[in-house]
């Protein structure tokens, strides 16, 4: 089997997840090739052929301009699978390769069992095996799902790329989140609230049961969205990603995106009402209580 | 201006899922149904469009069985003009592609000048649809959009990416945008526009005038994934769980001492 890498590029950066892609094709056992819109000033550690296009002509971002060169690139090598991060980059590029290959796209894979991959459903709760009907394939996998078994070493054989396709969607620079508030990453204790506060008021008490244990307060993306807390106290993907030696997460689902923020906690206490919620698989003690009721009691009894 | 809007209907998230006698998909009975919560972004930031540019027409569009009359209502109170329903009871094992096309094949020839969807499903979550009509179209397609604007014929959005990173990036109409979590605050629909979206165009168009493709995916099965090994559950009064967690951040972590 063949794949093609497509591998990502940030405000001049390689992205971590790039090696994930290497690394999940090892694991299929899988000869590769690789794709960047870059820069020769910083390659990707990749023992392999790497198709670079230049990002300072291309734009880091121009999603019909990578199209083709990424279709160009398909053509020479003619993988059998293609294989993006499912990221802000990945998910924006992927349907539209695949629709011009007339291949499926399987999106945010966690797994492959016995060549078949698969993917989340409803909120995590489920899992669905995806049978794909066409030759050729492309996928998306789901970050930190295959994680690194090994350190990237190599150095790619360059083969520079380019293409003349007209631009539809301009890019016009990357926005930095706002800096200040607090830096979550150092907390050694955070607790978080999550939508099932339920209202603005209920923050008080998860902020609460934060002190009594000396810790900070964090917040799941609803609770930041509705403005209720501050973007700084958001953990997950779009948020802070953290790793305490304890994390509360007080009426919190559980989804992908939050838990990539802090499934690096050495313990995690889940409060929720639903014994089925995804964060009972990664939580060490899932508590099944209406935070409302509990947290009290819990800050009165931590306190006393 | 001509406005489309893609919805879809999904369980709520908090329900108790069952695996389906077919073991394709979840049981979809007593489940409670709600609008995809990405979408309900979608139809705010059309309505909103709607009421910037005045004269407009804005249809919202939902493919599913006859249940997902009632999400579309809700639209309709929310502020869209009128709902054509694609009528499929299968819409379920529909892949991307599929309802992609139907919704392609619908807005094909129809002068919309832009088009909104979420950026993905609660249920499926493939976050193709979207970019995949824009693709079939031929149209200009910005995804995962958390700021957007509409002037001089442009379309000004900012696009989330990973870290709190925004990227800001435009294109022209004809576009599509898929709206991330966040992009605005959805309004509650009013008493009074509930009572005048039971006046509104509802039309229901059946599967197969749309349908002109075949799944290029499909489900082998769907089953529960495996609980984290040792992860424990406590159940029971709130005093005793309080007493137990106690217990064991004092046992099992170094947090109390
Ligand atoms: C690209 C992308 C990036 C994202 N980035 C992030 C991110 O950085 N961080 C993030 O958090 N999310 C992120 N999300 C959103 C994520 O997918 C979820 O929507 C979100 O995490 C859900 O937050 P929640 O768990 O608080 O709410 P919900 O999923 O609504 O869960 C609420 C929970 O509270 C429980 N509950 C309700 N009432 C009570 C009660 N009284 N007592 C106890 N429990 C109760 C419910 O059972 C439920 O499990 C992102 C999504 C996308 C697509
Ligand atoms: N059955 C459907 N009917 C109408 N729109 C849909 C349907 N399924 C998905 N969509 C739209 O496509 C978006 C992305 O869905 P998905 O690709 O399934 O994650 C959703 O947020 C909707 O806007």
């Amino acid at each position: 089997m063949k794949t093609l890498l497509v591998a990502e590029y940030r405000d001049g950066k390689l992205s971590g997840s790039t090696y994930e892609l290497v690394d999940f094709a090892r694991k299929l056992g899988a000869d590769s090739a690789m794709f960047l819109v870059g820069s020769d000033s910083t390659l990707p550690q990749y023992d392999g052929t790497l198709y670079l296009a230049d990002s300072g002509k291309h734009s880091e971002f121009n999603p019909a301009v990578h199209k083709q060169l990424l279709l160009d690139v398909i053509a020479k090598e003619e993988p059998d699978m293609v294989v993006f991060s499912h990221s802000s980059y990945g998910w924006d590029l992927a349907p539209r390769v695949a629709l011009a290959l007339g291949a499926a796209h399987v999106s945010e894979v966690v797994e492959i069992v016995d060549g078949v991959p698969v993917v989340p459903v409803c909120n995590s709760k489920l899992r669905r095996e995806v049978r794909v009907k066409t030759a050729q394939t492309v996928v998306s996998l789901q970050s930190g799902a295959f994680g690194l078994s090994s350190d990237p070493v190599g150095s790619p054989r360059v083969g520079k790329i380019d293409s003349n396709a007209a631009t539809q969607v301009v890019f016009g620079g990357y926005e930095e989140a706002e800096a200040g508030g607090v830096d979550l990453s150092k907390a050694e204790i955070i607790v978080s609230a999550g939508r099932g506060i339920g209202k603005p008021e209920n923050l008080a008490m998860v902020e609460g049961l934060a002190k009594a244990l000396k810790g900070e307060y964090g917040a799941s993306r609803p609770v930041v969205d509705s403005e209720w807390a501050d973007h700084s106290r958001q953990v997950g993907t779009t948020g802070q990603t953290v790793s305490p030696k304890l994390y509360v997460a007080c009426g919190i689902s559980g989804a992908i995106q939050h838990l990539a923020g802090m499934k690096k906690s050495e313990f995690v206490i889940a409060i929720n009402t639903d014994k089925d919620a995804p964060i009972g698989e990664i939580a060490d003690v899932l508590a099944v209580a209406d935070l409302k009721q509990l947290v009290p009691i819990l800050t009165e009894k931590l306190s006393a | 201006m001509k406005i489309l809007v893609c919805i879809k209907q999904v369980p709520d998230m908090e329900s108790k899922f069952k695996v389906a006698a077919s073991g394709t998909w979840y049981d979809d009975s007593d489940l409670a149904w709600r609008m995809n919560e990405y979408d309900e972004y979608a139809i705010e930031q059309a309505v909103q469009l709607k009421e910037q540019v005045g004269d407009s027409d804005l249809t919202v569009l939902c493919i599913g069985p006859q249940r997902v009359k009632e999400t579309m209502k809700k639209a309709l109170a929310m502020g869209c003009d009128r709902g054509l329903h694609v009528a499929d009871d299968n819409s379920h094992q529909k892949d991307p592609f599929e309802i992609a096309s139907m919704i392609a094949e619908f807005a094909r020839n129809k002068g919309f000048d832009l088009i909104f969807t979420g950026m993905q499903s609660q249920d499926r979550g493939s976050a193709q649809v979207g970019v995949l009509v824009a693709e079939l179209l031929n149209l200009p397609s910005i995804s995962t959009i958390v700021d957007f604007t509409f002037a001089g014929g442009r379309v000004s959005a900012k696009r989330e990416l990973e870290g709190g990173l925004k990227a800001r990036v435009s294109c022209a109409t004809p576009a599509l945008v898929t709206c991330q979590l966040g992009l605005n605050t959805p309004r509650y629909p009013t008493l009074p526009n509930i009572m005048k979206a039971k006046k509104k165009e509802l039309l229901s168009v059946e599967v197969s005038e749309l349908l002109k493709v075949e799944a290029r995916q499909e489900t082998g099965k769907i089953y529960f994934p495996e609980k984290k090994a040792g992860g424990l559950v406590l159940e029971g009064d709130v005093n005793d769980l309080a007493d137990q967690l106690i217990q064991i951040l004092k046992d099992k972590t170094a947090v109390l001492a």
